[in-house]
């Protein structure tokens, strides 16, 4: 651990952001658990006397962390950061490291549990685009409602209110109701008021994932001249070629603590490596857990091939299986284990789980179990990534991201083209001859 | 005004997690004023989008509750309306009271109405609840329009004491802002309270707009302190009486002159006062208590 002191010693800049110990501890299911009515606190409560007497019998047993109550977490832990006026910072970490728990503290929108920042000028936090906007107002007066909802004065959107259209290209239509423009009208206008946004400290989180191509290049355009300014720049982003071209330096979070500081360019390479380090039939380390040790961990995840054997891939349109080992840590009724397809860039390709099969799954405290699904593959043949999603009742407890799954194409001699797309659609086709205005030949 | 930004002092925030008591940033809710203007005419604005009346609504409610309360309460019951005509002792109710009732009905929603705004960006939160409260002058203008047309109507002169008025609204507002803020937070936490708050309200008002205190003096006798812990019994008792005390004894029903109180009901006023006052204080503090976590939760 460095002392404070030498980080200010170290540099000449003025610091802009300046962070000590950050921690923030959640209880399980507040960040999922959407809210209570009157009726589930007292229906709850049998249950919760239950757990925490067993749980407190349990902690003085088992020396329980007593900074980590039963039915807490940390999403992030002892972050010590400085940033330096005109940095351009790239926060990189799978979900659920705590990237954006990280910007929230410092936009001020939730508290830190522990800890210290100070924040030295105007800080604009762009967490989403269209904050504020309001369907109903029109284009003209979501300018001014989103402008000074992002902390602009009323004046400098005056100033600036030529340029925003202009970026947008929504001229036309600038006295009609934002309900009644397109989808991509509506990004590119929120965007165009966010990328107005002149404080001295800009937070971005992923927002540049929106729009078409095209827009998205302008956008990238944009963010580069508002880094380029000597403005200083927090950016959160899974696109790791956009993070690489917008900034010099980077940290890697994993479960909430940072791993890796430094050039950019080392960091997204460690993010890469360890992004791609569990493989299927190989035990999972605790860092791919979002929350670890969780009620209900998945420990392994096996491939499966037609005839039910592990196998490294899988054959283009062979059913294949996954066996997810898991092992409970509580008894309870109510598990559900989902599983999502992405391909490279993020696009969720299908979903499948117990939620939508079974029952919920009764599990018993230390209990293993395998899990076991079997699937049509409809995937064309490529590179995927499976994330693994448990629950227990309404909340999420556990999220296992970026196994791998290899489908491979059918060898030579097989009867099978590769069609193009993501999936492989079948399909039946048949040929009947009509008359000259498309009705079946020798109809009445 | 701020040329350039280099030549002011950066400001400096300092993030801790907060403990004990939370002081409310006043000099943050003064720098935020134009974002408060800009919501509070948000809400002006969509109010009546899309509706055919607009803004007539203010009015056209307001109008229909009086009918109804006069036929019903003057005509058929025979309350006592302290000498007043019914549409006059009705209105001069109904102004403060539809204020109060939308106020703390929109306040209470606000935050969970607000929630896309409260994870995404900082603004100080008090203003979530503090905008409707601040919106809700606009209809309570209008409606005053059509208060003036009524005195008019019945030929009577404003009196000085009409510059009193403020004061009852001032009290209305602290009243409206403690409790909407109170149930705003609550909202966050347990949504019971968007199927409490309509019937509560509705409830409220019979206890508060339909007999004048003098009616409640008269049947309660020392129970009448218990009905002035109601803090809106003070700001419509007070609002009746600061329109309508000049008018003392004039005939404005035939045999029935008016009878207002020519002086303030003082043990309404002091308790139902002390009463709002507290309401802010507790509203304020049980907000600032759970703002902390109104990102995580709602």
């Amino acid at each position: 651990m460095r002392n404070p002191q030498q980080w200010e010693l170290m540099s000449t800049d003025k610091i802009a952001i300046q962070v000590r110990g950050l921690g923030k501890r959640y209880r399980l299911g507040e960040t999922h658990e959407v809210y209570r009515t009157f009726r589930d606190t007292l229906a709850t409560l049998p249950a919760w006397l239950r757990n925490t007497s067993r749980e407190r019998r349990a902690a003085k047993a088992g020396g329980h962390d007593p900074e980590t109550p039963p039915g807490t977490f940390w999403a992030l832990r002892g972050i010590d950061l400085d940033v330096h006026e005109g940095d351009v910072l790239g926060i990189v970490g799978r979900n659920g490291a705590g990237k954006s728990t990280l910007l929230k503290i410092l936009a001020r929108i939730t508290e830190p549990t522990r800890g210290r920042a100070e924040i030295h000028g105007r800080i604009g936090s762009l967490l989403e685009v269209g904050t504020g906007f309001h369907l109903e107002l029109s284009g003209r007066e979501n300018i001014f409602l989103s402008g000074a909802i992002l902390g602009m004065r009323k004046a400098e959107i005056r100033r600036k209110f030529e340029a925003i259209v202009d970026f947008a290209g929504v001229d036309e239509f600038l006295d009609t109701p934002v309900k009644r423009y397109s989808n991509g009208m509506r990004v590119r206008l929120a965007f165009a008021v966010a990328a107005h946004l002149e404080p001295e400290i800009l937070i971005v989180d992923e927002v540049l994932s929106v729009g078409d191509a095209e827009f998205q290049k302008k956008c990238v355009g944009k963010m580069k001249d508002v880094a380029g300014g000597g403005r200083t720049v927090l950016f959160v982003s899974h696109n790791m070629q956009a993070v690489k071209a917008l900034c010099e330096s980077g940290i890697l979070l994993e479960r909430g603590r940072i791993v890796q500081r430094g050039p950019i360019a080392d960091v997204v390479e460690a993010y890469l490596a360890r992004a791609t380090a569990v493989e299927p039939g190989t035990p999972i380390p605790p860092e791919f857990h979002r929350r670890y040790p969780c009620d209900l961990e998945v420990f392994r995840v096996d491939v499966l091939n037609r005839h039910g054997e592990p196998a490294g891939f899988v054959l283009m349109e062979e059913p294949f299986g996954l066996r997810l080992h898991c092992r409970a840590r509580r008894s309870r009724p109510d598990y559900t284990v989902n599983v999502q397809f992405r391909r490279d860039d993020g696009l969720v390709l299908g979903t499948i789980g117990t939620s939508y099969v079974l029952d919920r799954l009764e599990m018993r405290d230390g209990g293993v179990y395998a899990l076991t699904a079997r699937l049509k593959n409809v995937f064309s043949p490529g590179q995927y990534s499976m994330d693994v999603r448990v629950a227990a009742g309404p909340e999420e407890i556990d999220f296992v991201e970026g196994i791998p799954l290899t489908v491979a194409p059918v060898t030579a001699g097989d009867e099978l083209p590769q069609r193009e797309g993501v999936v492989q659609l079948r399909s039946e086709w048949s040929l009947e001859e009509e008359d000259a205005d498309g009705a079946p030949q020798g109809g009445p | 005004m701020n040329q350039t930004v280099d030549d002011m002092p950066r400001e400096v925030h300092v993030i801790e997690p907060s403990r004990g008591w939370m002081h409310v940033h006043w000099r943050e809710l003064w720098q935020y004023r134009e974002l408060f203007g800009f919501l509070v005419w948000r809400d002006v604005k969509i109010k009546y989008k899309q509706t055919l009346l607009g803004a007539a609504w203010a009015v056209l409610v307001p109008l229909c509750q009086m009918v109804v309360f006069t036929v019903l309460f003057q005509r058929v019951a025979d309350f006592s309306s302290d000498g007043l005509p019914g549409p006059l002792f009705y209105i001069a109710g109904l102004l403060p009271w539809n204020y109060f009732a939308s106020s703390i009905t929109q306040a209470s929603n606000s935050m969970v109405q607000n929630a896309p705004m409260l994870t995404k960006i900082y603004f100080p939160r008090l203003m979530a609840p503090a905008t409707p409260c601040a919106a809700a002058f606009v209809d309570f203008a209008l409606a005053f329009v059509m208060l003036l047309a009524l005195t008019f109507f019945y030929g009577i002169v404003p009196g000085a004491s009409w510059l009193l008025l403020p004061v009852f609204m001032a009290l209305a507002c602290g009243a409206a802002f403690g409790a909407g803020s109170f149930l705003a937070a609550l909202n966050v936490k347990y949504r019971d309270v968007r199927h409490i708050v309509p019937f509560l309200v509705q409830l409220w008002m019979f206890l508060t707009v339909i007999t004048p205190y003098s009616a409640v003096k008269d049947a309660l006798g020392a129970w009448r302190y218990v009905y002035a812990l109601n803090p809106m019994a003070a700001v419509v008792e007070g609002t009746r009486w600061a329109l309508f005390r000049h008018l003392n004894g004039v005939e404005l029903l035939p045999g029935r002159p008016v009878a207002v109180a020519p002086g303030p009901p003082w043990d309404l006023f002091v308790l139902g006062t002390a009463v709002a006052v507290a309401m802010l204080a507790a509203g304020i503090y049980y907000f600032k208590r759970m703002e902390r976590t109104f990102a995580d939760i709602v």
